[in-house]
């Protein structure tokens, strides 16, 4: 994991530039990641991540574990998405055993998928305010998550790591309270998204910041694997909700947010529409969650039938997959994450390269990494 | 007592008057700071210490006191030690010119607006020094980025206050507040005299490195700039001196523009000692308004940063010259 | 295109000898499955992207995995214009020094994931720009997600 940093031979090392450690405990890498970046004054040379600091071992953890087990295990994968991550392993094992869930089951499960988009993005939006300077964003981004996560305490009973999902259905069903506090939240965060917008995004320095910054072509994006807002931002259409459509979301209809230009700015607009885009599904599906079981019963003991199993959702950070090659035993054989910021991350070198330390701050926080996400 | 002794006695006793004015008025500003920049994020900010949090900074000064004092290995001890002393210094220097009022103004000096620009320059050696000496890249980064920035600003301060002398006709600040007497220069010298506060604003908010022009200290991209390396009293002397920087651009632009400790429309003016209540209540005003500042916008990258100086504010304050001058000369001013 | 119609294009690219070394299967799985033997692999590959019928220019996922007596990598192609899917398997049996051709020039995504399976399986591939481990430390000793990985003090087993 730690590499040296003594220029060899073979390094282009040229006598203006030298290296600096960003990371891996730095205000603006949102999490342990360590970045050496070979700079010739303020320009960047190179940008190479060193990944490694929160890597748990998920995917040999659950070579042993139960499914049960394993879908504890992705809560803390990607812990802005934490439900969509859960989903993702329940649906992989629903959609093997051929098990048909409740409708129930599946709108509130979108509900609440959609709602962590929100809170997710709500984060990635105060936090990207306070890198850029703006320190008053990340209060304002953290009164309207709280609201969301209040709503996540009331009926999951965890704020962050909601680990509602089983296979089959939920744990329990939702707290009567549920309907009524997110229409009051839906109703209260349409009045929010415009206060960001006049805060934040019309500023003329804001706008000079992220302007041009960070350009990445479709086919790079397409080259590089990206997915989520950093592929929609460079006009590769591929919203996993609208190709592979999985719970409720072939029953609501949405816009996919696209734009073409591929900049910081881009990618920080797609994300501002994906908010709306949201609070219009949870509205769509609110009022008529239908009546029904909250969970249909399986074994105590679940094991896949022998073959190979992919899934993909949409987390708010793009595409995550779950390949399971089973045996037919109570533990996958082989389980893979395909997680969405191993790949958004490689991009990094690709349009980091010729811009300046401050646009490097920028760039990272519309590519809205989580590490846990990239280490598992 | 002897002429010399009793010279030097007034010297010390004024010095300490106002070594004591700076501490007070930085322990104030950083409270204020705290609680304005609460107010905007929508929470308390510090109200248990004392009445309202008055006493908090002084618990901060007691708890910066008793840290270790640190520093790396391969510093360069004597300028390490050095750097801190540049920028208290220059702040003291530059408060001691102000006019509080008309009998307390310890330097009445025929240049007064000269010294204070020339004073604000020997700041930055304090910030380029402790950045190299602490022998620490980000550091190092973070002191050239100041140098650069404050050798640019110091023009743009320069010519707008320029502008100003071209009304007044005198260097000298008691004689500037005198010719407010028939109306505040910003309204004397009305459009371009507008334009001279807000180019004196935006260049002092860089001078003295705060946002949005807190590039050096960039918490969010370098950990801390160039004040990486120091903790306990050498930082704290760092970070009141931002704070009495700001109090010392905020009292020129009151005394430049808005009329010093003069009352508006003569109301108090049997009562000469309240020119010290006006003074301050003109530079608080103007010091929440770069408090308002810092919390609202992003920063500017340096490349924005030096291309608004040169590009943008420069030749808007060369023509303003230009036409200030002409309307001096016409005798178009506003006069009371 | 239907699973079908991707095994009748890709047949016909390889000549009448080599064809058998392709296999198809689609059980066990919800995509067609190609397996493909290592010396073929990059030449499929890059058949795969260039090809205008088929176009998989989207590679969303490389994993490594052990069959118990051979390594392997799983690779899982989406075309962005005709929005198939197709998987390609590859297998080696060297377990010692296991080689296989990277996929670095046709997706620039393959760099990182390839790292990352020479980290956890030891397979190295061949034409990587930068081949070294990613999550372990430079001085890790062994493969970890291999079958036969033994580790008193990390692991824990039921």
């Amino acid at each position: 994991m730690p590499m040296e940093i003594t220029p060899t031979a073979t390094d282009s090392f040229k006598s203006q530039e030298y290296f600096i450690n960003m990371g891996p405990q730095h205000p603006a890498t949102h999490g342990v990641l360590r970045l050496l970046l070979t700079i010739d004054g303020e320009i960047i040379k190179k940008v190479e991540p060193d990944l490694g600091y929160i890597h748990r071992s998920i995917e040999k953890m659950c070579e042993r574990d139960s499914y049960q087990q394993i879908v504890h295990l992705t809560d803390r994968m990607d812990y802005l998405s934490s439900h969509i991550n859960n989903e993702a392993v329940c649906l992989v094992v629903e959609n093997a055993l051929g098990l048909e869930v409740p409708e129930r089951v599946k709108v509130i499960r979108t509900i609440i998928g959609e709602l962590t988009r929100i809170a997710s993005h709500c984060l990635w939006w105060g936090v990207m305010g306070m890198d850029l300077g703006a320190f008053t964003t990340f209060f304002l981004g953290f009164r309207d998550r709280e609201m969301i996560n209040d709503i996540f305490e009331e009926t999951c009973g965890a704020r962050l790591t909601m680990n509602y999902n089983v296979p089959g259905g939920l744990m329990l069903d939702i707290h009567p309270n549920f309907v009524n506090r997110v229409k009051k939240f839906v109703a209260h965060f349409k009045t929010k998204i415009p206060e960001y917008d006049e805060l934040i995004t019309g500023n003329i320095i804001f706008q000079k910041r992220t302007k041009g910054v960070g350009i990445l072509s479709r086919e790079d994006a397409i080259s590089f694997g990206a997915s989520g807002p950093v592929a929609r931002a460079s006009g590769y259409s591929c919203d996993v909700r609208k190709y592979h459509p999985y719970s409720a979301l072939d029953k609501v209809t949405f816009t996919e947010s696209l734009k073409t230009g591929g900049d910081t700015l881009a990618r920080y607009e797609v994300r501002i529409r994906e908010m709306w885009e949201s609070l219009s599904i949870v509205e769509q599906l609110i009022d008529n969650i239908p009546e029904g079981d909250h969970r249909v019963s399986t074994n105590a003991v679940i094991k896949l039938p022998a073959g190979e199993y992919y899934q993909k959702v949409e987390t708010a950070r793009g595409e995550l997959g779950v390949y399971v090659i089973s045996s037919g035993t109570k533990s996958p054989y082989r389980l893979k994450f395909r997680s969405p910021g191993f790949s958004n991350l490689s991009v990094l070198n690709h349009i980091a390269v010729g811009s300046k330390i401050g646009d490097l701050v920028a760039i990272m926080a519309t590519i809205d990494l989580v590490i846990p996400d990239i280490d598992r | 007592m002897p002429e010399g002794v009793a010279g030097i006695a007034e010297m010390i006793l004024i010095a300490l008057v106002y070594l004591g004015i700076f501490s007070v008025a930085g322990l104030f500003l950083v409270l204020v700071e705290r609680r304005v920049a609460a107010w905007f994020q929508l929470r308390i900010g510090p109200n248990r210490v004392g009445f309202q949090g008055i006493l908090q900074t002084l618990a901060d000064a007691l708890k910066l006191v008793s840290k270790e004092l640190t520093g790396t290995v391969r510093a360069d001890k004597f300028l390490y030690n050095l750097a801190p002393y540049f920028v208290i210094i220059s702040a003291l220097m530059a408060m001691s010119v102000l006019p509080f009022s008309k009998e307390f103004h310890a330097f009445d000096i025929n240049i007064g607006v000269l010294f204070l620009i020339a004073i604000s320059s020997i700041g930055v050696i304090g910030i380029l020094l402790g950045g190299w000496s602490s022998n620490n890249k980000f550091a190092l980064i973070g002191a050239m980025r100041s140098g650069v920035q404050t050798i640019s600003y110091e023009l743009s301060v320069g010519l707008s206050l320029l502008t100003m002398v071209l009304i007044s006709g005198s260097l000298q600040l008691s004689a500037i507040v005198e010719v407010q007497k028939n109306g505040w220069l910003i309204v004397q010298g009305h459009i371009p005299a507008v334009i001279a506060f807000m180019i004196f604003m935006i260049s002092g908010t860089a001078e003295t490195n705060r946002a949005p022009f807190d590039i050096v200290e960039a918490e969010s991209e370098l950990g801390a700039g160039f004040h990486t390396e120091y903790s306990g009293m050498k930082f704290a002397y760092f970070f009141l001196a931002e704070f009495i920087n700001m109090f010392i651009i905020a009292a020129i632009a009151a005394t430049v523009f808005f009329g010093g400790w003069l009352s508006p429309f003569g109301i108090t003016e049997s009562l000469p000692w309240l020119g010290v209540f006006w003074f301050l209540l003109k530079t608080f005003v103007l010091v929440f308004l770069m408090m308002w500042f810092r919390w609202t916008f992003p920063r500017l990258r340096v490349d924005q940063l030096l291309t608004l100086e040169w590009k943008y504010l420069l030749p808007v304050n060369l023509v303003n010259i230009v036409a200030m001058a002409l309307i001096v000369w016409l005798n178009l001013t506003i006069q009371f | 295109m239907t699973n079908e119609g991707l095994q009748k294009c890709i047949n016909g690219w390889f000549p009448e000898q080599e064809a058998g070394a392709l296999e198809f299967t689609e059980e066990g799985s919800q995509f067609l499955n190609i397996t493909v033997q290592p010396g073929q692999l990059h030449q499929l590959m890059w058949q795969l992207k260039s090809d205008s019928e088929t176009h998989f220019d989207y590679l969303f996922c490389l994993s490594g995995v052990d069959w118990c007596g051979e390594l392997g990598v799983v690779y899982h192609l989406e075309s962005t214009t005709h929005r198939h899917i197709a998987v390609v398997k590859v297998k080696t049996g060297d377990r010692e020094h296991p080689v296989l051709d990277s996929v670095c020039d046709i997706w620039a995504t393959a760099e990182f994931h390839e790292r990352e399976v020479f980290d956890f399986f030891g397979i190295t591939f061949n034409n990587h720009p930068n081949l070294k481990r990613l999550f372990l430390t430079e001085d890790w000793v062994g493969f970890p997600l291999r079958k036969d990985y033994e580790d008193e003090v990390n692991m824990i087993i039921k």
